[in-house]
């Protein structure tokens, strides 16, 4: 540590890596986990699609979640209206698509613009409040109500179809149906992760990124600067968020202004269970609460857990981990001083 | 003593408009003023909680929730005396708070935010997973209704019961405690103050504020409990208030409750947009809007009002 304060690029150098530690407990738990899983594949059919349907959505809230990541470990503050952002470039990309271009010219396109987009919003609305953390979480939300409310205005509330990337036929591995759609999300949303995860790692600019989220003031000086990067990582997790949004779509059949709502939640759980400070953590966190949701509505009678109850119960262990590990499984605890 | 008289003025003077206020409005606007006490209560509530003892919670709508079906439901049953209805209210929520406040010692900042958070979302789920008792997605009504007027004057004395109450507790070693620990929790701890004690209790407080305008909340909409009203825009209208009011000003916790009570409901008929998204647009735009141009809130604004007056 002392090393990184006296030279702090050197120090984030000689860090590098993704996964910043753990204990050994979570790790053993993980390996568990990875363990219930494979047994369970081989003995059941359906206790394999099940997982893999999981893994798909998993992979959903992971990217929604590594997206708060971003945003919180720059700036310290949760962005409420990630998921209504994301929400938006789906839009955005279906009406692209209505214009006549193909799914992957669209998806390029959304891209682009959800970063010009994320980037802006930081330097517009968020930057004139840095200095009050509750002010941003107010802005945020304020811009949640507001993408709602737009939404709404220029699109619609009723349900709008997109074409299905990857269409609906599925693969057959040893009598368990897997469908393309499910395996393409996962490569799409893992594609665009180790993408992100390279700019940061091995790039100038990710560097100075990285600079500027843990030592403001020391990147300052070294040269970086940390007002664009901010504004960067803004228009990365706007990406990321596109990316999630995109790929939750055929999920839900279906594109409607509340289609991210109940995927922010469960990516604020991926994020928290993960460690915020996390962005491996984020990943592992979705996916383990994707693969858990779908388990638990496919193999628990509905009358002791309905629907209803999905979302409260996915909440109350969420709260037991943290009772146990108050900073996430990949978190760090941290030192504070007065 | 000196120093008191102006805000003494200040109070009587809402106090007075207050009073006049029904006998020059009509029915509708009675109704909206009487939305204003309501949020009044609940953003007073959970400005102890942020403002003072600076611990976020995105949840004050689930207390809102609780406040509200336990009226619902003991007049529906019992046909309980209304205003014993809003105390029973008032003591449930102060016990779940407690509760809730219990895991707050674990957490702070941004985690206390997500659990608070998840509380808001989780909790309009129960009365669908219980419906027999808490009446499902149609709800529960209680058995008597009651006119605007009458919400009026509750809310009101309400407000001004919670506000002397809010005064009382905020001036003395209470209050000097939750500001202790807002302003650092270690120094805080290291000064003696117990944590725990003093974390809980301003929970509980909050919620206890936040479950009587939620009693208030299901009688303004004729003694009728839904899930879809205690939603996480409920949650979030609270906060908006709370960060809008600013701190420790009578006049910040008016303009907020103002601001939440009466903008959504005044913005659903704007031309061009639509009523259903005008609510959103018009009141997203303007939580953003003031946001960026009083950071602090409207007590912000009040300190720098009185600064110039001085200089």
């Amino acid at each position: 540590m002392e090393r990184a304060e006296t030279s702090p690029i050197a120090g984030l150098r000689a860090r590098g890596g993704a996964i910043d530690g753990g204990s050994a407990a979570v790790v053993l738990l993980l390996i568990g986990a990875a363990i219930f899983l494979l047994v369970g594949c081989l003995r059941s059919t359906a206790f394999a699609q099940y997982t893999v349907q999981g893994l798909a959505l998993g992979s959903v809230y992971g990217a929604l979640a590594l997206a708060l990541v971003l945003i919180y470990r720059a700036t310290h503050v949760i962005n409420f209206a990630q998921g209504e952002l994301a929400m938006l470039t789906t839009y955005i990309a279906w009406w692209l698509m209505e214009k006549g271009l193909s799914y992957w010219a669209a998806f390029a396109a959304t891209l682009v613009i959800a970063f010009v987009l994320g980037t802006l919003l930081e330097v517009t609305l968020i930057r004139p409040v840095q200095h009050s953390v509750i002010a941003v979480v107010i802005v945020t939300v304020g811009l949640f109500i507001l993408i709602d409310g737009i939404v709404n205005w220029v699109w619609g509330g009723d349900f709008k179809f997109m074409q299905s990337p990857f269409g609906n036929a599925s693969f057959d591995v040893g009598g368990v149906a897997i469908r393309h759609q499910d395996v393409g999300m996962v490569i799409v949303v893992f594609a665009s992760v180790v993408l992100v995860w390279a700019l940061f790692r091995f790039t100038k600019l990710g560097l100075g990124m990285r600079a500027a989220a843990l030592r403001p003031a020391a990147a300052a000086l070294v040269g970086v600067r940390v007002d664009s990067m901010l504004a960067i990582g803004w228009g990365l997790a706007a990406v990321l968020g596109a990316v999630a949004g995109l790929m939750a779509e055929p999920s839900q059949i279906f594109l409607s202004p509340t289609l991210m709502q109940p995927i922010l939640v469960y990516a604020f759980a991926a994020a928290v269970l993960g460690g915020l400070e996390s962005p491996a953590g984020a990943l592992v966190g979705g996916l383990l609460i994707g693969v858990s949701l779908t388990l638990i509505v496919g193999y628990v009678p509905q009358k002791y857990i309905g629907a209803e109850l999905q979302l409260p119960l996915a909440f109350a262990v969420l709260l037991l981990i943290l009772l146990v590990k108050p900073s996430g499984l990949f978190g760090r605890r941290e030192v504070r001083r007065v | 003593m000196k120093k008191q008289i102006p805000a003494l003025v200040s109070l009587l003077v809402v106090a007075a408009v207050l009073c006049v206020l029904p006998f020059v409005l009509s029915d509708y606007n009675v109704s909206l003023a009487a939305q204003v006490g309501i949020f009044f209560v609940a953003v007073l509530g959970l400005n102890i909680l942020t403002g003072y003892t600076g611990q976020i919670s995105i949840g004050h709508g689930a207390f809102m929730a609780i406040g509200g079906y336990t009226t619902a439901v003991m007049s529906r049953d019992h046909h309980t005396n209304l205003v014993v209805t809003m105390l029973m209210a008032f003591a449930i929520c102060f016990v779940v708070g407690l509760i809730v406040g219990l895991p707050a010692l674990r957490f702070s900042g941004v985690y206390l935010a997500l659990v608070t958070f998840a509380l808001a979302v989780s909790i309009p789920n129960i009365p669908n997973q219980y419906s027999t008792f808490l009446g499902g997605v149609g709800g529960v009504t209680s058995s008597e209704e009651v006119s605007n007027l009458w919400i009026y004057v509750a809310a009101w004395s309400c407000s001004a019961l919670l506000f002397l109450v809010a005064w009382l507790i905020l001036r003395g070693r209470v209050g000097r405690a939750f500001r202790a620990i807002r302003d650092s929790e270690i120094a805080a701890v290291a000064s003696g103050v117990e944590l725990p004690v003093y974390k809980t209790l301003a929970f509980g407080i909050s919620a206890a504020y936040a479950g009587v305008a939620g009693s208030l909340f299901v009688l303004a909409t004729n003694g009728f409990a839904q899930p879809s009203e205690f939603g996480v825009f409920l949650s979030l209208q609270l906060l908006i208030g709370a960060a809008i009011a600013g701190l420790g000003s009578l006049w910040g916790v008016l303009a907020g409750a103002a601001f939440v009570g009466l903008l959504p409901q005044v913005s659903t008929s704007v031309p061009v947009i639509g009523a259903e998204h005008g609510r959103d647009v018009i009141f997203g735009a303007a939580v953003i809007l003031v946001m960026l141009l009083l950071p602090d809130g409207f007590a912000g604004l009040v300190a720098r009002l009185r600064r110039l007056a001085r200089a």
